[in-house]
């Protein structure tokens, strides 16, 4: 029971961070109907902005507790920028352009960051400084600690506020006006380009605080990390319905129930005959058949158009 | 249509502009009357593991410039030894082009692959050329298996190590209950097996047997599976990337087992990335501790302070390169078809170990040091199966 | 003024044909033998990218998996064409089977074809970014499979690949040696040159044949408009089944080359990277555009390779040193292309009439 329980959790922490970069997808994609490839890449860089700039402030003396929000926000401008230039470059000039198009200027753009970031932060890994204590707590004798806890909270403190700001200011009914038909958008006076913009900036800023919970969470940073949280938190978005806000934080959460009981119970169910090693292919299976029942996700209504 | 062929025309000329400045292979160093003779060096130097890779190049190149340094002379004219450094990605495609490419530039011997799976298919393009190939970090008993003469390393293969370690961990460290976490590459894959084989035959029950990534950061869902299972060790067949993250995660689901793993496992990375949980982790390298070798530790302090701390198998490159140019020295030739026999007969002192090979390349004896990380350093504990 | 027209078309295709047979001696003696091998490669990747074109060109069906055809089809081969099998199975292939590969070439292609449409059965009702990823989990689902096949029956050989796999026999005559013809050397990057040759004429002749076929111009109906195209009386999901298994069948006959050629395979030959290698292809070239498709897979093979041979000799030049990593340097340059490309040319450098003209009409539409 415990070692049940204690899947459970390790499910919903991953699935959490999982939830986080996925937000950032939907928010592009609702926006755009576009699959923002290079997403992922934001987060490693907001993940290695957060290191240099901590380990620069430890370096002066100032105290973890100044130097973790300082960072914090220090990564999110970088990454608010990053993801404006992006935008500004790689997107706006294709947006009436072949779909295909910008997912191939998106993987140009993936490839650049990371190259540029092996650059910059070299090729070794980086281990990310412990600030947040990792005290241990038991819940029936399965363990979470402190900062899982913090990562499980600020993924529902991040989608609460989003919903806000997309429901309830005047900034999200422009956003919401865009995504509906951008035409008739820009005939009601919404500033089109200056939503979109924002949009990205808001979906970057998101990823360098997932970028800094994923690496303070495992203690390690590495240029590489962004392409296979990216291509999960990916997957996540769609299963819960791509373009949704609560469907990226739904199908972050289950992505990351399914790999962590796949992991645990793959071998049990099928008699020793699979393993961990097919956890992958269980999260597909089950991706596959909710959307051979759902073709648009589990909460997803926007019927997405053709490539 | 005129217009678009004229482009086309202008991207082609382009292109083969670029081409052809390869042409002229950078031998600015020359001096006039030496002769130039080029070694290859093949590692992933992009993609995530190109931090081994680069330390990889850095043995080699560090071992060609002491060759340098020391004016050697093969075959009545001094040798300046170039080094062609060159990236396969990990890929084994890219592997075949860039063996290729070595071949072309007409080297005299290749240091590498990096991973089994490049080091493989590159074997073939290297045998196919008559040129020597040695790597120092291909760990798969299959690459020496093929039946390929030009084929060498000075590694200990999966089953050397994967023996010294399985029988260690039950007869030293008297596990009964062992599980395995194997990252499905051809590395870690092999050299679990490898262990499994030894520490059943050693007694020991294996318990569990779970499967990650390379690529994988989150490890607790299989060390929860493998805490319910409650085994007394836990190897993992794997890299450092992988392992610190995973010594956090052992600490932190309070697990209560002893890690091990292979050389993969035995670097400042890991130490790095693992932080306080590193402590009584268990790892093995082929060979004796460069330390208590013969130039080892003025090897080291060398490296050091030109490149960066040793990673994992620059001391290996570096002896890889001695040891073939002492076969070209002892041959008195820089042929490979010359210097192959001198090579395979040959007994040099390097900073790993004491090189000769048997008949089918691999190393003889393969002495495995187990080491153990205490106060945050790794310090070696035994060395087992040497002259055996 | 129709006969002229003609014969200039002649010359110009025999230009064409005389300059690409001597294609692989003039890379040889310019550039060097690697050059031959690294066009030889192009050639694989231009028929992936072949038929990845029917499956997103002509049908406008997103794929992001399409390796796993090239994988089903090098496996195929790997494992019937090499000592493997008798590791899995000693008692009934004590040295492994050792078919032809004229045999396998074939069964190869029904196998990935078959695969095709297992992919396609299930996706028949998604659409666009939905479609990508349930393809792309299939990709990795193969990928994993082949990963992991080697327990509890060694099927696959799992992560340590496949070696030792037969080459390739055309006529009695091994194709990893060098031979003599009329005096001529020919090694064996100049025949697997000839091979692939013959076998992407092969695919483009087809492809062209489909392109003008009914099936052809249902799929491209389908691909503007699904539903009116359903509406005309198109059979959509048998269309769609086609296409996903016509294309996978390209791979599939690619992937047995490949095998063949390589000598070895192992699963990171197969990794999603390739998918997407393959899809830029198709989509830089010109979607829907056999002429474009080729291009595109042209550049995209050698674009690295050239790179990777130019970056430290401009740089030696511009600077008289080397300033930046020159393999991050090559990466990045990679990527940069791609971005310019796309910028300069959203349609592909080569798009095919009919995109050009949907272009140029709604040019608003989103």
């Amino acid at each position: 029971m415990e070692i049940f329980l204690q899947q459970i959790i390790n499910g919903l922490v991953q699935g959490s961070v999982y939830a986080l970069v996925a937000l950032g997808y939907t928010m592009v994609y609702g926006i755009l109907g576009l699959i923002n490839f290079a997403h992922g890449e934001v987060v490693m860089a907001g993940a290695m902005l957060a290191l240099s700039a901590l380990t620069a402030m430890i370096g002066w003396g100032a105290p973890p507790l100044l130097a973790l929000p300082v960072s914090l926000l220090f990564a999110m401008a970088g990454c608010m920028l990053l993801g404006f230039g992006i935008e500004r470059i790689a997107y706006r000039p294709l947006r009436h352009a072949p779909r295909l198009a910008p997912l191939i200027t998106a993987i140009g753009v993936s490839i650049v960051l990371q190259n540029l970031a092996m650059m910059i932060w070299g090729r070794e890994y980086h281990a990310f400084p412990q600030l947040i204590s990792n005290h241990p707590h038991q819940i029936y004798g399965a363990i979470i600690n402190d900062i899982q806890i913090i990562i499980v909270i600020m993924a529902l403190l991040i989608m609460a506020a989003l919903m806000g700001v997309v429901h309830r200011t005047r900034l999200g009914r422009s956003m919401r006006a865009v995504a509906e038909n951008q035409h008739a958008a820009q005939l009601m006076g919404v500033d089109v380009n200056r939503v979109i913009s924002i949009t990205f900036m808001l979906g970057s800023a998101l990823a360098a605080v997932a970028g800094l919970m994923v690496s303070a969470n495992y203690g390690i940073a590495h240029y590489y990390m962004g392409f296979l949280l990216g291509l999960k938190a990916f997957t996540a978005a769609v299963l819960g319905g791509i373009g949704n806000l609560r469907g990226a934080m739904l199908g972050g959460l289950l992505l990351g129930l399914i790999e962590s009981l796949g992991a645990g119970y793959i071998g049990d169910m099928t008699g020793g005959f699979m393993g961990s090693q097919y956890q992958d292919v269980f999260a597909f299976f089950v991706l596959i058949a909710v959307l051979v029942f759902r073709p648009s996700g589990l909460l997803g209504e926007r019927l997405a158009e053709r490539a | 249509m005129i217009l678009r062929s004229a482009q086309l025309f202008c991207f082609a000329a382009l292109v083969s502009l670029l081409a052809a400045c390869d042409k002229t292979p950078s031998d600015q160093a020359a001096a006039s009357a030496d002769q130039v003779v080029r070694i290859g060096s093949v590692a992933p130097l992009t993609g995530p593991q190109a931090h081994l890779g680069k330390d990889n190049e850095n043995g080699t190149r560090m071992a060609i410039e002491d060759a340098n340094a020391k004016g050697i002379v093969i075959g009545g004219r001094r040798v300046h030894f170039e080094l062609i450094s060159e990236d396969d990605q990990a890929d084994p495609k890219t592997a075949t082009i860039v063996a290729q490419k070595l071949v072309d530039n007409k080297v005299s011997g290749v240091i590498g692959h990096l991973n089994s799976g490049t080091t493989i298919p590159a074997s073939k393009i290297y045998s196919d050329n008559g040129i020597v190939q040695i790597s120092p970090s291909a760990t798969a008993v299959s690459y020496t298996r093929q039946g390929f003469k030009t084929a060498f390393r000075v590694m200990a293969n999966d089953a050397q190590q994967g023996r010294a370690l399985g029988e260690y961990a039950v007869k030293n460290l008297g596990a009964k209950k062992i599980a395995i976490i194997d990252d499905r590459t051809a590395y870690g894959q092999g050299l679990a097996d490898e262990f499994i084989k030894a520490a059943r035959a050693a007694g020991a029950e294996i318990v569990a047997h779970e499967y990650t990534s390379d690529k994988s950061v989150d490890f607790t869902s299989v060390l929860t599976a493998v805490k319910g299972r409650a085994p007394d060790l836990l190897f993992y067949g794997g890299m450092d990337a992988q392992g610190g993250p995973m010594a956090r995660q052992i600490k932190a689901l309070a697990l209560n087992v002893k890690l091990m793993m292979g050389d993969g496992g035995y670097t400042p990375e890991f130490v790095k990335l693992a932080g306080a949980a590193a402590e009584g982790t268990y790892a093995s390298l082929p060979g004796v501790p460069l330390d208590k070798m013969p130039g080892g530790q003025e090897f080291s302090a060398r490296f050091v302070a030109k490149y960066q701390p040793i990673q994992l198998y620059a001391p290996y490159c570096y002896d890889a390169v001695n040891v073939m140019i002492a076969a070209m020295q002892k041959a008195d030739s820089v042929e490979p078809a010359k210097y192959m026999p001198a090579l395979a007969n040959i007994s040099h002192q390097g900073v790993t170990a004491n090189i000769q090979f048997d008949d089918k390349g691999d190393l003889k004896g393969g002495a495995v040091t187990l080491y153990q990380v205490k106060q945050g350093k790794w310090q070696p504990l035994e060395t087992v199966g040497a002259g055996q | 003024m129709k006969k002229l027209k003609f014969s200039k078309q002649h010359v110009l295709f025999s230009v064409l044909f005389v300059s690409v047979m001597l294609l692989p001696f003039a890379t040889d003696a310019l550039l060097g033998r690697g050059w031959v091998r690294i066009v030889d490669f192009a050639m694989l990747y231009i028929m992936l990218a072949l038929g990845l074109n029917i499956v997103v060109g002509y049908a406008g069906l997103l794929d992001l998996g399409y390796i796993a055809f090239f994988a089903v089809g090098a496996y195929c081969y790997a494992l019937t064409g090499s000592p493997h099998l008798a590791l899995a199975f000693p008692l009934l292939f004590p040295d492994g089977l050792h078919l032809s590969f004229w045999i396998v070439l074939p069964l190869a292609a029904l196998l990935a074809g078959g695969f095709g449409a297992l992919l396609g059965a299930p996706t028949l009702r998604l659409r666009g970014d939905y479609l990508a990823i349930v393809t792309l989990g299939f990709g990795e689902i193969i990928r994993i499979f082949m990963n992991n096949l080697n327990a509890p029956i060694n099927l696959t050989n799992g992560p340590q690949g496949i070696s030792r796999i037969d080459p390739v026999s055309v006529a009695g005559v091994a194709l990893n040696t060098t031979q003599q013809v009329f005096g001529i050397e020919l090694p064996s990057v100049h025949l697997y040159f000839y091979l692939f040759l013959s076998f992407t004429a092969l695919v483009v002749f087809v492809s062209r044949r489909l392109e003008k076929s009914r099936i052809g111009r249902a799929w491209m109906a389908i691909r503007e408009d699904e539903i009116a195209a359903s509406a005309m009386g198109i059979n959509t999901r048998n269309l769609k089944l086609l296409a996903f298994a016509m294309g996978a069948a390209f791979g599939g006959v690619s992937g047995t080359l490949f095998a063949g050629f390589q000598g070895f395979v192992s699963p990171e030959s197969f990794s999603l990277m390739e998918s997407v290698m393959v899809l830029c292809m198709v989509v830089l070239g010109g979607m829907g555009n056999i002429y474009g498709v080729i291009l595109g897979g042209l550049l995209l093979a050698l674009l690295p390779e050239v790179l990777r041979h130019s970056v430290v000799p401009l740089q030696q030049a511009l600077f008289g040193r080397i300033v930046i990593d020159p393999e991050s340097l090559r990466m990045l340059l990679f990527g940069t292309a791609l971005i310019a490309v796309m910028l300069y040319r959203p349609a592909g450098l080569w798009p095919s009439g009919v995109r050009r003209r949907e272009l140029e009409s709604d040019e608003v539409a989103p």
